[in-house]
């Protein structure tokens, strides 16, 4: 076997890292959906909307996102043969899905949090403004709540990040999957996890930049920050 | 002055055990101007805020325009409560201007007055902006249009705020302690600008206040409520001057002197 | 068979009544990795924040960065690094207690934030005060500053702990034991991974709301004023 230098290591999580961040991407985009439809759903005057937002809410917040990603990749298809359907996720699907149902419960949180905290003056300002309640939901309270959400949104998007490493897990060849496999190769550990740890730090570090950008993007009209 | 816009009748508001409003009988005519005064938690702003529907009523009638506020007239002639859109017709006749001027703080000046014609009068953006720069030209605005409300002095957006109610053209003006958040030297330059409606406009103007020699300059009646309903009504110079209820005469006393 | 109980797959339900003995052997394996991970994260988010709190840029900014290091990579990566790095070092630890440091380490950069916000939340005013009654300084921080912080950090930490719950399934990945991994070997085993698998679900989601339960009544029980230490 040829001496593998760190150099040499590179590439191979190079393609790990490329996977990782198309998952968080996309998870993070699903969850953020997944977020303001709960949020608001738990918000909403409908009892059916509101239970179904809390229940979503309450079975993704309180298991583990372990257990999700394994539920819906090894539980899931004995569901779907049940039921007569192919309900047999590629591991890529499964992963994503995981993420985004898991951030986007907390991040319905965080949505339901700021729309609340928007003040009752406002409302009765739209309201004497003869809004109705989807105007003033969407063109007054929500453009008020989203700068709001700006920073707990870093912390789960970097709490996303993270996740992502568990898709491993489920035979996803990602940063933490490639890491993996060049450890039983050369069984340098001490290199390859130093690299994969500075790896994620750096990916990490590039996410809180792109959303210190957005959040003041999204906040341009607030008196100058603290 | 025959034609009432508003009338109370027998209404009646309770926050739970708390009665606020007790029976009240209120009207104003079409283009009057009066001004609501009492010792504070007498109702005064309830009035205003049960006319701008930001608050139900427990008991009576309100009508405004000739048409209940709070109810439809069902198939059979009997009154029912109020549909969303019944309220939402009825509010087109109002506007409102707050305390704490409640602009909205994530747009510039020009589209917080603007947003409300477009959206729900369906103005276009052209039309709107005209309006508006008119409004803001009438409180001394014209050149803020591009700020933001937390750029300028409290006086300058209740100023913008009032400019705001207007641009949806309401039949009534409903002023909720317009001044009471001002520092007390921005109080003049919003006072001005609710003179010259007063004196100015055909519109009908109802005025909860604490400032006693500006009610008595613009307003056409003076009605003095405590515990929930009109203790004391009139001309202001005979109300100010000669009130003939001992708690009138108790409350001016205690303003004027304080 | 596992841990010298049987199971019998005749159906779903059978199969549910028969595993569920084997799961409660993993939960208590997960609650005790909770703990011990939970004390390790106390103990080192005090030191970390202590120095983190230090006059010295050169204490300071190092462990600022280290925190921001153990927030910012995946618990299972610092697992892993843990798990095959010590050893080539001559440090040779049980899987369970390399998975509870992993967890300590981890979780001790968010419980350091957490007294830090806890004690910068203490009104200025209240330094004042004890400046002016010629406290001293150590005396102004045990008896004024820490009981006051002491009702905004305790529920915090309590959330904390919930969260350290639902990473430990992370350690099955060193052969730990706990629910998960328990659960994913009945479901090898078995074929079926439908019945331990959301029992699993099932199990964490009466434990994390009775746990959120727990931290409610505990933020109600603790006096606003603070909690003077004897």
């Amino acid at each position: 076997m040829d001496e593998m230098t760190w150099l040499d290591y590179l590439p191979v999580l190079g393609q790990g890292a490329w996977v990782t961040v198309q998952l968080t991407v996309w998870s993070t985009l699903f969850g953020a959906l997944l977020a303001f439809a709960a949020g608001l759903g738990k918000l909403a005057r409908n009892a059916a909307v509101r239970g179904l937002s809390v229940a979503y809410i309450e079975i993704f917040r309180g298991t583990s996102l372990l257990v999700q990603l394994f539920w819906l990749y090894f539980a899931l298809p004995l569901v779907g043969q049940a039921i007569g359907i192919n309900l047999r996720l590629p591991p890529v699907t499964a992963g994503i899905l995981a993420l985004s149902l898991n951030i986007g419960a907390y991040g319905a949180e965080v949505v339901r949090g700021a729309v609340q905290a928007v003040t009752r003056q406002q409302y009765e300002a739209a309201r004497a403004l003869n809004f109705t309640p989807r105007q003033t939901l969407f063109r007054i309270a929500l453009p008020q709540a989203i700068p709001e959400m700006m920073p707990p949104f870093d912390n789960l998007a970097i709490q996303n990040l993270k996740d992502t490493a568990l898709v491993s897990l489920i035979s996803l060849a990602d940063l933490a999957m490639r890491a993996e496999q060049l450890r039983n190769y050369t069984q340098d550990s001490t290199t390859i996890y130093t690299l994969v740890l500075l790896m994620y730090f750096g990916m990490a570090l590039v996410l809180t930049a792109f959303m210190r950008g957005l959040s003041s993007m999204v906040g341009r009209w607030r008196p100058a920050q603290r | 002055m025959t034609d009432p816009i508003i009338r109370f009748d027998k209404v009646a508001k309770r926050f739970g055990d708390i009665s606020v409003l007790d029976g009240l009988d209120f009207t104003v005519s079409r283009g009057e101007k009066v001004t609501i005064i009492g010792p504070s938690g007498s109702g005064k702003s309830t009035i205003l805020r049960i006319l701008m529907t930001l608050e139900d009523i427990s008991d009576g009638t309100v009508w405004v325009d000739g048409e209940p506020l709070w109810h439809e007239k069902a198939g059979d002639g009997t009154l029912k409560p109020a549909s969303e859109a019944h309220l939402h017709k009825m509010r087109g006749k109002l506007g409102m201007v707050f305390q704490s001027f409640n602009l909205f703080p994530h747009m510039t000046v020009l589209r917080n007055i603007t947003e409300a014609p477009v959206q729900v009068l369906g103005l276009s953006k052209p039309e709107a902006k005209d309006r508006a720069m008119g409004l803001l030209d009438m409180v001394g605005l014209s050149d803020h249009a591009e700020k933001y409300p937390h750029q300028m002095s409290g006086g300058q957006q209740q100023r913008v705020a009032i400019a705001r109610a207007l641009a949806m053209r309401p039949d009534i003006l409903l002023f909720d302690e317009p001044t009471s958040a001002l520092d007390p030297e921005l109080v003049g330059e919003v006072q001005e600008v609710i003179r010259k409606l007063a004196y100015e406009h055909d519109l009908t103007m109802l005025l909860v206040t604490h400032e006693m020699r500006f009610a008595r300059e613009i307003s056409d009646r003076v009605c003095f409520i405590d515990k929930g309903s009109v203790h004391e009504e009139g001309a202001p110079e005979d109300l100010f001057t000669a009130p003939q209820q001992p708690r009138t005469q108790e409350f001016l006393r205690a303003v004027l002197d304080g | 068979m596992l841990f010298g109980f049987e199971w019998d797959t005749t159906n779903g339900w059978t199969l549910a009544v028969s595993i569920l003995p084997i799961l409660m052997r993993g939960l208590w394996v997960t609650l005790q990795a909770t703990v011990l991970g939970f004390a390790i994260a106390m103990v080192l988010g005090l030191v970390l924040a202590a120095l983190k709190a230090a006059p010295s840029r050169l204490v300071s900014w190092p462990a600022r960065g280290v925190s921001e290091f153990l927030r910012d990579t995946p618990l299972l990566i610092q697992l892993f690094f843990l798990y095959y790095v010590l050893p080539e070092f001559g440090i040779i630890l049980p899987a369970f207690l390399t998975g509870a440091v992993a967890l300590g380490l981890q979780y001790s950069a968010y419980l350091s934030e957490v007294y830090r916000a806890g004690i910068e939340a203490v009104p200025r005013g209240q330094h004042e005060a004890a400046r002016a009654l010629n406290l001293a300084p150590r005396r102004t921080f045990s008896r004024i500053v820490v009981p006051q912080a002491i009702p905004r950090i305790v529920p915090a930490m309590g959330n904390y702990l919930v969260s350290i719950m639902k990473d430990v399934p992370v350690l099955s990945v060193v052969t730990v034991l706990e629910m998960l991994n328990v659960a994913k070997i009945i479901g090898d085993r078995t074929f079926n991974y439908l019945v331990p698998l959301s029992m699993v679900g099932g199990l964490y989601l009466i434990l994390t709301l009775v746990a959120a339960q727990g931290v409610r009544r505990l933020d109600r029980a603790l006096p606003k004023t603070g909690i003077p230490l004897k």
